[in-house]
């Protein structure tokens, strides 16, 4: 496999980000497969952001540590990434704007700003500039860095998509003519039809697939995503998108918009997800089925706003007051989100529990070719009891005591009877009551009996070369690329991994039968305290022997990754 | 559609000479005059004694959480436009606990009835001051009356644009009655106040006290009027007026994102959707 890191830094404002996704487009349209981070400051001028996109030739999960390729747009940025280069690489600088005067063998000095004056008449075109030097750097041929460009300005007008196009043109020669360095070529390839989906879009596509159609929220970092592609697809898929006054308002017009019959959905971050922890449980009270999705970030309290986390597993498990069945899926790729956002609704609608979906900032915002064909769906079934099934004006019980634990669940004003839902305890028509034995039956019923079938419908752990492991390696949710990607590269058949989707109810027969007592356990958490390690021993038994952890705020780069195993493993 | 098609076989659990009992009479007779089925109708309560209502008037009833009727009925309203929904909720669930919704609720807009049954007071949590209770009041919590100045929900209305805001009084139930099924018919959010005596814990705002005080308001009153709507919602203390305070129209929720355009969103065909359709935008 031929890879390159590549990574832009510049000051918020810059359009660091426009780069990034150009640069995905580009390298998606040469052919090559890619994953990208974004690297960014809780702020909106200023600072310094940066994006790095791996480019290979062939599949990749995770992110390098150093880069091969570092375009600094400001001088900030050249002092912060120069310590982060990988051997022999380059860091590309705009020497005279930057005002840096002496030599460095390490630096490739392209002059973007007067390219993108000189070529598209604006300092506005630096950006298309700096992505034709890199492309030219990499020796990939101009035609796909032009059709995306076209296809990226082409709502601006045929003067900004020609003026862009030119600048990176005169950037890409600028590179072919003055730099040579055949180790960092890359090969293109015939462009595959593959999607380039983040963890927040394919969550959001997942959910519009199962026919969400009320989503409301509160804007909050790094789950705001999910919002914006549910709101810009909203019109085309006859969704309503409501930005709530909170976050306990937003989920608690997901519950009334579920109740009264639609699917329906909110995200956020474990702050708001901390004002939703009522809503959670009266979702529970009451059987409404909902999705909440919890793109965690860095805590306690507001955190590290833009930056990644696992801290929440814990606080999922045990969110809201009482005691009731839940469901928490962990997904680890673009497309188990996809997927786990359709079995989501499933599993809420069908056994009238709340399911949250916990992802990061790593998964939110990271970029990575998915194949369309690799993507699952789910075939809708909405668990509803028609109106001939609810029986007559007097007969229905929302919350009728069955075997299975399952009430018939209709939608009011589409049957015969009226239906009551109340988040005080309730008699099976669903008015107060304080009796002790209903009591009693009710909570079994949104307790035991639902736990019971949730821990039946589990999504199974991924088992990666477990056969002859002798370490397993453990994760959930974003970690999985990371040490997919390290158990690939040091290729030792001791060392397997497990990845789990899905965290709670806690596949302990599933994760037992794999981990048994054969190999040592050894969890990966983006988080301080092990929580995954002291999950897996509660509801196991299985006593992880050592736990890496990383809880920067940054994501597990697959070098670090990999010097940890081995340490720890040893 | 008769008073008995919305009797509720549930037990009722409020005092005896409570002033839920007019409010709940004047929801009954409203939905009577509406002439709508019990089962479009959704009644959405927080927690406190007046959200208990739903449980006693047969229709469809969402009795959520203290404070958050409001994002509940504004769900569930978008969810089926075609469901009559109604808030019954008190004086502490909607201006103390869920100030917040009450504000964002009128900026809204959505189309749906909001009934505050105002009695003064903290009922279900034994008498403590609730943000309309005047000052001097003493309690067991506040032994000096309430610090903070009383909350003004009408005029709060009016400034935030509400299009129906109205003053009732629980002991005259048919004037209610007219107040809430006008607020049903106006199209977007209607606010009613309703004055209601506390027979447990407030000794002050009592039958005897609004019986000096209450008047109903001149029929030349012009709800139009934005000035005039203030200063009959500014009144407090000797003179109480009650009726249609003020009234204006401007788009609905549903009008302005959709929801009306659309076949109510709880009938759509979820098999319909392929988001295959979409994947051009990401390749």
């Amino acid at each position: 496999m031929t890879e390159l890191t590549i990574k832009v830094s510049g000051e918020a404002g810059l359009g660091v980000q426009t780069i990034g996704e150009v640069l995905c487009r580009i390298f998606k349209a040469a052919g090559l497969y890619l994953f990208s981070i974004q690297d960014y400051m809780s702020r909106v001028r200023g600072g310094n952001n940066f994006i790095q996109v791996r480019v290979a030739s062939e599949p990749v999960f995770s992110c390098r540590e150093r880069a091969h390729i570092t375009v600094a747009l400001d001088r900030p940025g050249v002092l912060l990434h120069q310590a982060r280069m990988e051997t022999g690489g380059v860091l590309v600088l705009d020497r005279s704007h930057l005002g840096f005067s002496g030599e460095n063998s390490a630096w490739f000095d392209a002059p973007l700003y007067a390219i993108a004056e000189n070529a598209g008449k604006s300092a506005r075109y630096v950006n298309s500039a700096a992505c034709g030097v890199i492309a030219g750097m990499v020796r990939l041929p101009f035609a796909p860095v032009k059709r995306v460009l076209e296809r990226a300005f082409a709502k601006k007008g045929a003067a900004v998509v020609e003026a862009n196009i030119a600048a990176a043109k005169e950037g890409h020669g600028y590179a072919m003519g003055n730099f040579h360095l055949p180790a960092l070529a890359l090969e293109p390839a015939p462009e595959r039809p593959d999607l380039l989906l983040n963890g927040n879009e394919a969550l959001a596509l997942g959910a519009i697939q199962a026919g969400c159609k009320f989503f409301s929220a509160y804007p909050m970092s790094p789950s705001t995503g999910v919002m914006e592609t549910m709101a810009h697809y909203a019109d085309n898929a006859g969704i309503i998108v409501e930005q709530a006054e909170d976050e306990i308002a937003a989920v608690n017009m997901v519950i009334g918009a579920s109740f009264a019959g639609v699917r329906a959905m909110t995200a956020t971050s474990g702050g708001g997800f901390a004002l939703m922890a009522e809503g959670l449980s009266l979702a529970a009270m009451t059987e409404t089925p909902i999705v909440m999705v919890d793109a965690q970030r860095p805590g306690p309290a507001t955190g590290f706003p833009t930056r990644t986390e696992q801290a929440d597993l814990n606080f999922l498990i045990h969110a809201g007051h009482g005691e009731f069945a839940r469901v928490i899926y962990s997904p680890g790729t673009a497309e188990e989100a996809f997927f786990l956002a359709q079995k989501a609704f499933e599993v809420a609608e069908k056994y009238q529990v709340p399911v949250m979906i916990m992802t990061d900032q790593t998964l939110a915002d990271s970029v990575r070719n998915v194949s369309a064909e690799s993507l699952d769906f789910i075939k809708i079934n909405r668990h509803l009891v028609s109106k001939e099934e609810s029986g007559s004006a007097s007969s229905y019980k929302r919350y009728q005591l069955t075997p299975s634990g399952i009430s018939p669940r209709a939608v009011p004003s589409r049957i015969a009877d009226v239906i009551y839902a109340d988040s005080d305890e309730h008699t099976e028509e669903g008015h107060i009551t304080e009796d002790g034995a209903m009591r009693t039956r009710m909570v079994e019923k949104r307790l035991s009996l639902k736990l019971s079938l949730l821990r039946k419908e589990i999504v199974p752990p991924e088992a990666y070369r477990t056969e002859n492991a002798k370490v397993l390696l453990v994760g959930f949710g974003s970690t999985y690329g990371a040490i997919l990607d390290a158990v690939n590269r040091l290729e030792n058949p001791g060392i397997g991994f497990i990845h789990l989707p899905q965290v709670w109810p806690f596949p302990a027969e599933a994760f037992t039968a794999l981990a048994g007592k054969k190999a040592r356990v050894i969890t990966v958490e983006n988080n301080a305290g092990a929580q995954l390690a002291g999950l897996i021993r509660r509801e196991t038994g299985v006593a992880p022997e050592a736990s890496i952890l990383k809880f920067d705020g940054r994501p597990f780069d697959v070098d670090f990754l990999e010097r940890e195993i081995k340490k720890a493993a040893k | 559609m008769i008073l008995d098609d919305f009797k509720s076989g549930d037990e009722v659990a409020w005092c005896p000479g409570c002033g839920n009992f007019g409010i709940q009479n004047a929801v009954k007779k409203a939905l009577v005059k509406l002439g709508r089925r019990p089962q479009d109708i959704l009644l959405v309560s927080g927690i406190g004694q007046a959200a208990k209502l739903p449980h006693y008037i047969r229709s469809n009833g969402f009795n959520g959480l203290h404070g958050r009727a409001l994002p509940a009925a504004v769900g569930a309203k978008i969810a089926n436009r075609e469901l009559t929904v109604i808030v019954t909720t008190g004086d502490g669930d909607c201006y103390g606990e869920g100030g917040n919704h009450f504000l964002h609720n009128i900026r809204r807009n959505a189309d749906i009835t909001v009934i505050v049954h105002d009695n003064q007071i903290y009922g279900l949590t034994k008498g403590q001051a609730s943000p309309t209770t005047d000052r001097g009041m003493e309690t067991r919590v506040q032994t000096r009356g309430p610090l903070s100045e009383p909350l003004h929900p009408l005029e709060m209305a009016i400034a935030l644009g509400c299009g129906f805001v109205a003053r009732g009084y629980s002991a005259d139930s048919d004037h209610l009655a007219d107040l809430i099924l006008q607020g049903i018919t106006h199209k977007g959010f209607s606010f009613i106040d309703v004055l209601q005596p506390c027979v447990s814990f407030n000794k002050v705002n009592t039958y005897e006290w609004y019986a000096k005080r209450v008047y109903k308001l001149d029929p030349a009153h012009d709800p139009a009027d934005k000035a005039s709507a203030y200063q009959k919602a500014a009144e407090w203390g000797d003179h109480i007026p009650l009726g249609l305070i003020y009234k204006s129209e401007r788009p609905s929720y549903e009008e302005l994102s959709g929801v009306a355009a659309l076949p109510p969103l709880v009938d759509a065909d979820l098999n319909a959707v392929n988001v295959r359709t979409l994947f051009a935008d990401f390749q």
